[in-house]
């Protein structure tokens, strides 16, 4: 596989302009239950904290600080941009989703209708060094959804 | 068995290292020999790991084949043979760092050595308090009031074991701070090894910033204040001549996988005075005299710190790698080097946005260096690398105070061994110059 496959634009271009990045320049809506979560690799040192909103059953806001690699930073990224919107359910789905391929060693295929711009991490599953990179922003959404519901 | 031929008399019949000798050299390095993405292999990780040599892993393997029994126990011919060769590992290991026989334990890593150092201590005060053992365990043992003294550029190995002490004993730690370009603050060393201080551990040469340190400077406080010296090999003995009498260190460790040889055994050498009071580490088996159901005496180093079973076939291999090493000449390697290692610094320096952690091109470094690319982290960079075959260590070297006083989390380090030549430190400079380009940074 190239490196090309690996980095895909979206990834490039997800690491560099960071959609949901800052959480205190973001105030979570009012009335909204929050859950925050904090995820550290301590191979790499990549550091993600991120705190989900919601407002009855949607997620209204996914927000987060961190420093790590374009694959993590592009990952929360991505993360933040699709989950605005959705229903707890929904996203609890697609982080489940988002795992199983990511674990897949590349065996399972990143289907776009289900992950949107997250498809484009598929690639990362072949390089199992990288996996905790990709996920450690969905892990912190999942404990902090557990923590706001 | 152990043949040793002195570094010193083959240095006079063998010219300088050069690429020709490396691609000769490079051929009994089997693993070596291998694509990678397409690539051929080009292994800058020597710091992390070492590659073996077909006479390392043939050693290994006529061990099994031949000799294979445990060694000081059974009067079978396989039995005396087996301990005859792990012996003779022992003497070629002391002889190629200056020490004594007795004075050379294995472990199985150096993390280990510094362990057993640690709890060895740590023991001692237990004993003393109880009236048991040597009456010099009374000077050896740590309390309250006492300090230990590191330096803030130490791997985990040879800073976690001393926190524990530490804890364990009531003693405090301190630390040598670093300054901006990750030199020691010898003049604030000074003060800080001082009337309390008991133990000095400090590492020869930096697996980060690449730094030999001023053994004898930092030796010198440690005999002022009466402090044990621990000193941390693990980077110079691959690479360099150590000699630990001349160095006049107390403790030192070393690891058999960084030099060539196999992983699962490492070198501890301590001063035979020291290792004939200390009381043991671990316990068990082949590391006794008389044992009753109450209690045990003990024997003498090196066996007193050997308990049970141990890495027979791999003392036997790491004697092979370190045959192999003095057969090249450890003083041409370190030449070697610091060729390289200059030429990676000088490279690096002239790359734009390339930060080198260290000393800078031109100033005494061994042949690695770690870095750190403007806006790209470190395992966007390996993986850069590795998508032309090249192998790097990415993140914190186990050294995550280092990095927090140089302001970094993570570092890209490349470091090269005896089998690496200078176009393979140019391919890996011309595709660092290539990074930032491709994360847009």
């Amino acid at each position: 596989m190239s490196l090309d496959q690996l980095y895909q634009q979206i990834i490039l271009d997800h690491s560099k302009a960071r959609h949901g990045s800052g959480l205190s320049e973001t105030a979570a809506p009012e009335g909204a239950s929050t859950g925050q979560s904090h995820q550290l690799n301590p191979v790499c040192g990549d550091e993600v904290t991120l705190r989900v909103a919601v407002d009855h059953g949607t997620v209204a806001q996914l927000s987060w600080d961190g420093a790590g690699c374009s694959i993590s930073m592009a990952s929360a990224s991505v993360l933040s941009e699709m989950a605005e919107g959705m229903s707890v359910d929904e996203l609890r789905s697609v982080i489940g989703n988002f795992r199983e391929v990511l674990r897949s060693r590349g065996k399972v295929h990143a289907d776009p209708e289900v992950l949107g711009d997250a498809a484009a991490f598929e690639g990362v599953a072949r390089y199992a060094a990288r996996v905790k990179c990709a996920m450690i922003s969905w892990v912190a959404a999942e404990d902090a959804l557990n923590q706001a519901a | 068995m152990a043949v040793i031929s002195t570094p010193t008399t083959l240095e006079r019949a063998l010219p300088a290292m050069d690429n020709a000798e490396v691609l000769r050299i490079r051929n009994d390095f089997p693993v070596l020999d291998q694509l990678v993405n397409g690539r051929p292999l080009i292994y800058l990780d020597s710091g992390a790991t070492s590659q073996n040599p077909l006479s390392v892993i043939e050693a290994e393997q006529e061990f099994y084949e031949q000799r294979n029994a445990a060694v000081h126990r059974g009067a079978h011919h396989l039995a005396v043979e087996a301990t005859e060769v792990f012996e003779d590992a022992r003497q070629t290991v002391a002889d190629f760092v200056g020490a004594q026989y007795e004075e050379i334990v294995w472990t199985s890593n150096a993390t280990e050595g510094l362990n057993l150092i640690s709890y060895a201590l740590s023991n001692a005060s237990l004993w003393a308090a109880q009236g048991r053992g040597d009456a010099r365990l009374r000077e050896l043992g740590l309390g309250p009031g006492d300090e230990i003294v590191v330096t803030e550029m130490e791997h985990h190995a040879n800073l976690i074991p001393w926190q524990e002490l530490a804890y364990r004993t009531g003693a405090t730690l301190r630390h040598i701070p670093v300054d901006d370009a990750g030199a020691l603050h010898l003049d604030q060393a000074a003060e800080i090894v001082g009337g309390r201080t008991r133990l000095l551990a400090f590492t020869h040469a930096s697996n980060v910033l690449g730094t030999i340190n001023p053994v004898h400077e930092l030796v010198a406080l440690a005999r002022r204040a009466g402090a044990l010296v621990v000193l941390d090999a693990c980077q110079s003995a691959p690479h360099l001549s150590l000699d630990v009498k001349e160095l006049d260190v107390d403790f030192a460790v070393f690891s058999g996988h960084k030099m060539l040889g196999p992983t699962g055994i490492g070198v501890l050498y301590g001063k035979q005075e020291l290792l004939d009071v200390l009381p043991p580490f671990l316990t068990g088996g082949s590391m006794i005299t008389t044992v009753t159901m109450d209690r045990a005496e003990y024997l003498p180093a090196p066996q007193r710190f050997e308990a049970g079973t141990q890495k027979i076939s791999q003392a036997v291999a790491l004697a092979a790698a370190v045959s192999y090493l003095t057969e090249t000449g450890i003083d041409r390697v370190h030449r070697w080097e610091s060729e390289l290692g200059q030429r990676m610094v000088a490279g690096l320096e002239a790359i734009d946005g390339v930060r080198v952690l260290g000393p800078g091109a031109g100033k005494e470094r061994i042949g690695l260096a770690a870095f750190d690319v403007a806006g790209v982290h470190a395992h966007d960079v390996g993986q850069f690398l590795d998508a032309r075959g090249i192998a790097v260590r990415v993140g914190h070297h186990c050294a995550q105070p280092l990095h927090r006083r140089l302001g970094l989390t993570a570092t890209t380090r490349a470091s090269a061994y005896l089998y690496n030549t200078t176009d393979d430190v140019d391919e890996f400079l011309d595709a660092v110059s290539g990074v930032r380009a491709y994360f847009r940074a």
